[in-house]
């Protein structure tokens, strides 16, 4: 393995992060904020309270999923299609690196960067609510897996990308809805029982789900389910980073 | 710096024993190299090259002709269809850590992160080969490139020419063995490029091996050791700079008049000679390499004519009439 060089790319990538730090924090503090007056403030005077949780703590879990699979996505795609974009990609091609180091350094500050911001949040909101946290180690486990596989989906569209257009497509038009109707501001429970079903469906769902149970013991599926959900989608991202890095798709022409 | 190389090139010798002859070992070996793009381009037709350590060649062709594509494909950068590399005794794919880590690549295009400083992008490409931090030696390179001032400075806020040193820094960073430069000057003024080939020169005594492409002929004649000529993706030949120039020497022999002559005279007519200045004087064009330059038939044939000769001059041609005629028979 070749230490320095992923040591380098984390680096580098991390560097860039703290250039543009104040994008990088304030704008999701301030989000939060504004999620907080509207749905917690707003709507949440109406709904009170969610299987006994205040409506204002009991987005809290959601929005941080939120921010971190959008984020994560966000920043591992455009990690690595900016070298393609500009170029400079030439320079990981031709040193002696291979492509598991060059996703760990990428992967790794992506992950790094938006478990940042998902503490940040955490840490904003207890500003708004109050939290308690039930399951504090569950709740790290699930943050920490959950930056580091849609990382990796961020990665794999990042490679695939071939334009800015198709860079911003999957996250607009498969993650952002799958996250907004995944329960992030609401119980499964809420919806009609057909709606419920449909609902299963969706990946994003399990993941909000174990999350919250981590921060008030309850869920809308049982937590190992939810576990399971997170686990599979990590092995599946991995196992599709392992194909391209057999057969070198859209990376060596 | 000069004393380390001699004792280790010295400590070199002895370990070689009396094989003097091994000195000159082979630095990167090509075999039978072709590269279709995925349109079905071939763009190598397969090329073979073997290049000692050492050795600065220099590598010549027209627009297309595939010298981006051979270094790329040296480097790592595009897949190989066939053929095999070697660079150092390493195989480029099987035993691509150890062949990389000896390979320095300027590429040919300015890619470079523009918010980056001069400092970081270095540093960045020395980790990246796996090199442990050097401050020092970072700074002797950036001195050496005329960078030094320029270390904190954002890459979007330097000239077009200092970008190319940048790259250049960021090539040399790792301490390569061998160094690709892919028209290192291009777009570069004429200061700068003697400064170029003055680094070259120092590489080259440090036992750097260099492979670079360019299109000022000049430059190739200036500090190539040997010259190789590509086109279509073919590699038409390598030779000694001196020996290609002596092979396809053509030689013209320029001879001023006392009085100008408006015709040549039919006794004449079998040389191969033009009027110029207005007929103030004849140009003779001959092959060095011929048995006979004629010239002197040429000179008593001109004294029976009556022609009285004021001076002579003979002019050699350069590498770039020499490229320009190889390409054209490619293509004929
Ligand atoms: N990625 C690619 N896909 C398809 N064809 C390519 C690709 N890169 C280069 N080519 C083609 O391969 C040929 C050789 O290109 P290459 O860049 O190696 O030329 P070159 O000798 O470096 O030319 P120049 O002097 O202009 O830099 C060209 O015809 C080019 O169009
Ligand atoms: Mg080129």
């Amino acid at each position: 393995m070749n230490w320095a060089a992923m040591k380098a790319i984390y680096v580098n990538e991390m560097v860039r992060f703290f250039r543009t730090i104040t994008q990088s924090f304030v704008s999701p503090v301030i989000s939060t904020s504004l999620y907080f007056v509207v749905f917690g403030s707003a709507i949440g005077s109406r709904i009170e309270q969610v299987d006994g949780v205040s409506y204002g703590a009991f987005i809290v879990p959601g929005l941080i999923m939120l921010s971190i699979m959008t984020q994560a996505i966000a920043n591992a795609s455009f990690g690595i299609y900016f070298p393609k974009f500009i170029g400079t990609i030439y320079e990981l091609l031709s040193a002696p690196v291979n492509f598991i180091e060059i996703v760990i350094g990428y992967v790794g500050a992506a992950a790094t960067k938006s478990l940042f911001l998902g503490v940040v949040i955490l840490i904003t909101a207890g500003f708004f609510v109050d939290l308690s946290i039930a399951h504090p180690i569950a709740m790290m486990a699930f943050m920490v897996l959950t930056c580091v596989s849609f990382s990796l989906l961020g990665f794999i569209i990042g490679i695939w990308a071939k334009n800015f257009e198709q860079l911003q497509l999957v996250p607009l038009l498969i993650v952002t809805p799958l996250v907004f109707l995944g329960g992030s501001f609401y119980s499964i429970s809420m919806l009609p029982p057909f709606w419920q079903t449909v609902t299963l469906f969706n990946p994003v769902v399990y993941l909000i789900s174990g999350f919250r149970w981590s921060f008030f013991g309850l869920a809308d599926v049982p937590v190992f389910t939810s576990l399971f959900a997170i686990g599979g989608f990590t092995a599946i991202c991995l196992a599709a980073v392992w194909w391209i890095f057999k057969t070198g798709w859209r990376i060596r022409s | 710096m000069q004393f380390r190389l001699l004792v280790g090139q010295g400590a070199w010798l002895m370990t070689m024993g009396l094989k003097i002859t091994a000195v000159e070992c082979t630095m990167l070996e090509i075999t039978d190299l072709k590269k279709t793009y995925e349109g079905g381009f071939e763009a190598l037709k397969g090329v073979s090259l073997s290049i000692h350590e050492g050795e600065i060649i220099a590598l010549l062709g027209p627009n297309g002709a595939g010298k981006t594509t051979l270094i790329s494909t040296i480097c790592g950068i595009t897949t190989s269809s066939s053929g095999q590399i070697k660079v150092g005794g390493f195989c480029v794919e099987k035993e691509f850590r150890a062949a990389r880590s000896l390979i320095g690549l300027v590429p040919q295009e300015i890619n470079l992160e523009p918010f980056e400083t001069v400092m970081n992008t270095v540093k960045f490409s020395r980790g990246l080969f796996g090199k442990r931090r050097d401050d020092a030696y970072i700074e002797s390179i950036l001195r050496k490139l005329s960078l030094w001032e320029k270390r904190g400075a954002r890459v979007m806020e330097l000239s077009g020419g200092m970008k190319r040193r940048v790259l250049i820094a960021k090539a040399l960073s790792h301490e390569p063995k061998v160094l690709f430069l892919d028209e290192p000057t291009a777009g570069v003024d004429v200061e700068l490029r003697k400064d170029m080939w003055e680094i070259v020169e120092e590489l080259r005594a440090s036992g750097v091996t260099i492979i670079l492409t360019t299109h000022y002929i000049e430059e190739a004649e200036a500090i190539a050791d040997r010259i190789g000529v590509i086109n279509k993706g073919q590699l038409l030949l390598v030779e000694e700079k001196a020996a290609l120039m002596a092979r396809f020497g053509q030689k013209q022999l320029r001879i001023e008049l006392q009085d100008g002559i408006t015709d040549l005279p039919d006794s004449l007519a079998a040389y191969d000679l033009t009027l110029e200045e207005g007929g103030a004087s004849l140009v003779y064009a001959y092959d060095t390499k011929a048995d006979r330059t004629g010239i002197t038939t040429l000179l008593s044939d001109l004294a029976s004519a009556g022609l009285v000769l004021r001076d002579l001059q003979t002019e050699q041609s350069s590498l770039e009439d020499i490229f320009v005629d190889l390409v054209k028979e490619e293509q004929s």
